[in-house]
């Protein structure tokens, strides 16, 4: 949390001796609160003051970054407790469980299938982050043998789950030269887990029943030089876990409490009574930052990976695509010219549609600022005006010798005006869902 | 160590609204239903009192829609054939309250009419003892002309008629008023235009205890980020005294899900969707659960199986022993 122009003030010399080329110390501490200029710029400030100052202009909640064979995942950063405040930033990571003592052809075959899936939401590639491999059975070799053998069917990060340091020290031998995140130091195992964890340069769980022990653990951590650490603060169901996740946020953002500064991990899918994806999607929401599920199901899976797509949009930018006439199923000058505007969903709405009937088309893509079809229309800005403006700009009159163009069916009282806007053009109007386009353009095109 | 937990203080609260009349209040429910009435944010107890749940209705019509998704079609079998059977299998599955829209058209293509309308509200409140809510098809003129009689027929239940728009509200504002209902007043997904129709019903002398704020949501991946903030700022307006914001949330998840590509087809789409039923079913489920946990106060449904599991979430949310 950054601190004001007077709270830095106060840590200052106060002497006023000009050498950071500002007349006051004042000046300067608000010329530093903006971020004008570097701390370095006194050179009088103590030692004492720069630390301080140094850990409040960090972020609230420190970014944790793993990395896999090929492919990275990023969590923390976060900077308010709402999204309209300014945008959540760095999605939560979504691991999948797996187990050694699973079979292992199982096991392999169940990496392969989680490690293929992946999912296109609105032009943007939708996947699973990555793998909890779980030393379960005990036993180091077998632990060992399941982390490469996951790491043969899959290049995206792991956490390892090692309850003992033997285990731990096992899984990371496996996972040699990547960045997994090691779970987890407890009251009890945190010195050996601390030692291993630095040495291996990887990021650390810490797992707490509440928040003062947990407070105490990460201290000792730190003081003992690690930096990156993951909270399990044991928080279980719904209730509980919204409790205790908005706690930590608050803490972090709003009381800028450095013990507790860091991304949450959480295990929706083995709380007792709750329901698996429910509770991920809640945690999606509320603060979850690495969250580790139980099920592989390619139908649960893809509405949770919209969710987090959709809670973690900037608020302030809409998703878009670029303007522009864009070709579908390799269109002649013959094929129909559709309208539709440049908000992603809107855009990829219809034109899946179209590619899925396999009739070739153009698509011209107004520049609606990234609104909907009723949206932009209702704020003025998918108006006739504009569509002619941009159907010129883009060239239209070059891509079609038949000089129709298909309005959207929600805006059909666009047509008497866009007529006007290009003269010599047919207007047509298609139908208001884009799952119709199929039809209507077998009953209303013939080319 | 010892942690301080951050707690906020709120000086605002959400306005409770009563749906639904029973025999001792000029009605026939059995039950009615009370919302709102938070001093805090969704579930969190430790900072202020949620004395009522959030409420879950089921959206049933006067007749069988054509457009349904045929996963829905299937749920409710028979019993969409009568809105009263619908009526009576949506409490079984149970709703809080019957959601209950009227359509444009009868089955055989003519015009709705008030007549039909009426008796289908007669047929409703026969079949159960839940409290009512009835929309119509959503233009303007052909709701107006259910509406009213609607809200005559059902004179006393307190039932909650909707939809309020800034376009279309002193029709509906007024048959309320004349026989003691409730109103939904439905903005897109604005806070200021949100605040202003609740302004404008309640000029026309509807006390605000009557007022239900339907915000509009977008269904998961089409939108739901959009309501799921505004709702967030409503309710954080509402809890920091903005007595205009203060009315209970209502939010239609289940028309939103079930109208997108996701839950209404189940072939030629990307194997990667998975299971359609499956998939379905979680569309609804995470656009209603996550408008729960930005402040909904009453969400409608239309699967009865939507309604169990986040009936169940809600239990766990509320149970605050833990
Ligand atoms: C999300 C949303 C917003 C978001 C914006 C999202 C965005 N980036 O566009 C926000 C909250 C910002 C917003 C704001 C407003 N909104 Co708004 N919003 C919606 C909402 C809920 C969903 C819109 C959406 O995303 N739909 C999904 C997309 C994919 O739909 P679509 O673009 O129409 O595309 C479909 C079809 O049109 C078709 N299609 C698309 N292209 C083509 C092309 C062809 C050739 C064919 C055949 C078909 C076709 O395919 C698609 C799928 O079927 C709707 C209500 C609703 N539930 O629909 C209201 C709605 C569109 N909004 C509305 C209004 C009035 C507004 C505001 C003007 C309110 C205000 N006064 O401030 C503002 C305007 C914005 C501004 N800056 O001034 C009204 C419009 C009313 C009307 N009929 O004119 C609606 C309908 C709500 C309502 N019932 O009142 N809104
Ligand atoms: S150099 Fe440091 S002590 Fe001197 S005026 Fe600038 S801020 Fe103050």
């Amino acid at each position: 949390m950054a601190l004001s122009g007077l709270e830095i003030y106060k840590l200052l010399p106060q002497t006023n001796c000009k050498d950071c080329d500002f007349p006051t110390c004042l000046a300067f501490a608000m010329k530093l609160a903006a971020k004008q200029v570097e701390l370095k710029d006194c050179p009088h400030i103590s030692d004492e003051a720069a630390e301080k100052l140094a850990s409040a202009s960090a972020p609230p909640i420190r970014l944790i970054k793993l990395g896999g064979v090929d492919g990275k995942v990023e969590v923390g950063n976060e900077t308010v407790l709402y999204r309209h405040e300014k945008t959540f930033f760095h999605r939560p990571g979504l691991f999948l469980r797996v187990r050694d003592d699973e079979d292992l052809e199982a096991l392999k075959a169940k990496v392969a299938e989680a490690d293929a899936f992946s999912v296109d939401y609105v032009g943007i590639d939708l996947y699973l982050d990555g793998f909890a491999v779980e030393a379960a059975s005990g036993n180091a070799d077998s632990f060992k043998k399941t982390v490469a053998a996951v790491i043969a069917g899959s290049k995206k990060p792991l956490i390892l789950i090692a309850p003992e340091p033997d285990l731990a020290k096992a899984g990371l031998e496996a996972a040699e030269g990547l960045r997994p995140l090691l779970y987890a130091a407890n009251a009890e195992n945190w010195e050996a887990m601390a030692d291993i964890a630095k040495n291996a340069d990887v990021p650390l769980v810490v797992h707490a029943e509440n928040l003062d022990d947990m407070a105490d653990l990460t201290k000792k951590l730190q003081d003992r030089g690690l930096e990156d650490l993951v909270l399990d603060p044991a928080a279980g169901g719904y209730l509980q876990s919204l409790h205790t996740f908005t706690t930590l946020r608050r803490l972090a953002v709003k009381s800028n409490f450095r013990p507790l500064g860091f991304p949450i991990i959480s295990f929706p899918g083995a709380q007792d009574g709750a329901d698996e994806s429910l509770l991920t999607a809640q945690h999606i929401a509320k603060y979850g930052g690495f969250i580790v599920i139980e099920k592989f199901e390619p139908a649960v899976l893809y509405p949770l990976l919209v969710l987090r797509q959709n809670i973690y949009t900037d608020p302030q930018k809409p998703i878009q695509v670029q303007p522009g006439i864009y070709e579908i199923n390799n269109p002649t000058d013959e094929s129909p010219l559709m309208v539709t505007t440049n908000f992603s969903i809107t855009y990829f709405a219809i034109a899946n549609e179209i590619e899925g009937t396999g009739r070739p088309g153009w698509l011209l893509v107004a520049d609606a600022e990234g609104m909907s079809v009723l949206t932009a229309w209702a704020a003025g800005k998918f108006d006739a005006e504009r569509i002619a403006k941009d159907a010129k700009a883009f060239g239209a009159e070059d891509k079609v010798s038949h000089k129709k163009i298909i309005l959207p069916g929600h805006v059909s009282v666009l047509s008497g005006e866009l007529e006007e806007e290009l003269p010599g053009w047919e207007i047509m109007v298609g139908p208001r869902e884009a799952v119709d386009i199929g039809s209507y353009l077998k009953a209303m095109w013939q080319a | 160590m010892t942690v301080e937990i951050p707690k906020e203080k709120w000086s605002g609260q959400v306005r409770e609204v009563t749906i639904g009349a029973t025999a001792e209040d000029g009605g026939t429910r059995t039950q009615t239903l009370t919302i709102g009435g938070e001093t805090t944010l969704p579930f969190l107890h430790f900072e202020g009192s949620i004395p009522h749940r959030p409420a879950l209705a089921i959206e049933i019509r006067d007749r069988k829609p054509d457009d349904w998704s045929p996963i829905l079609l299937e749920t409710w079998g028979e019993a969409m054939e009568s809105p009263a059977a619908w009526a009576k299998a949506a409490e079984e599955a149970g709703a809080d309250l019957i959601y209950l829209v009227l359509s444009l058209t009868t089955a055989d293509g003519e015009e709705n009419t008030p007549e039909n309308a009426r008796r289908v509200v007669r047929e409703v409140l026969d079949a159960t003892g839940l409290p009512l809510a009835v929309a119509g098809p959503g233009q303007a003129d052909v709701d107006n002309e259910l509406i009213v009689p609607v809200a005559e027929e059902a004179e006393g239940e307190r039932i909650l008629l909707g939809i309020c728009e800034e376009g279309n509200y002193r029709t509906i504002v007024a048959a309320a008023l004349a026989n003691n209902h409730l109103v939904q007043s439905k903005t897109p997904m604005d806070v200021n235009l949100s605040k202003q129709l609740v302004i404008l019903i309640s000029d026309m002398g509807i006390p605000l205890e009557r007022i239900v704020m339907d915000p509009t949501t977008g269904a998961l991946g089409y939108g739901i980020e959009y309501g799921y903030s505004v709702m967030e700022r409503l309710r954080l307006a509402a809890l920091q005294g903005d007595s205009m914001t203060q009315q209970p949330m209502l939010v239609d998840p289940g028309a939103e899900a079930w109208k997108v590509k996701e839950s209404k087809v189940g072939e030629g789409v990307p194997e990667s969707w998975g299971d359609w039923q499956n998939r379905a079913l979680e569309w609804e489920a995470l656009t209603a659960s996550s408008l729960v946990q930005s402040g909904a106060d009453l969400l409608v449904l239309r699967h009865p199986d939507t309604l169990k599991r986040v009936k169940a979430m809600i239990d766990a949310l509320l149970a605050t022993t833990a």
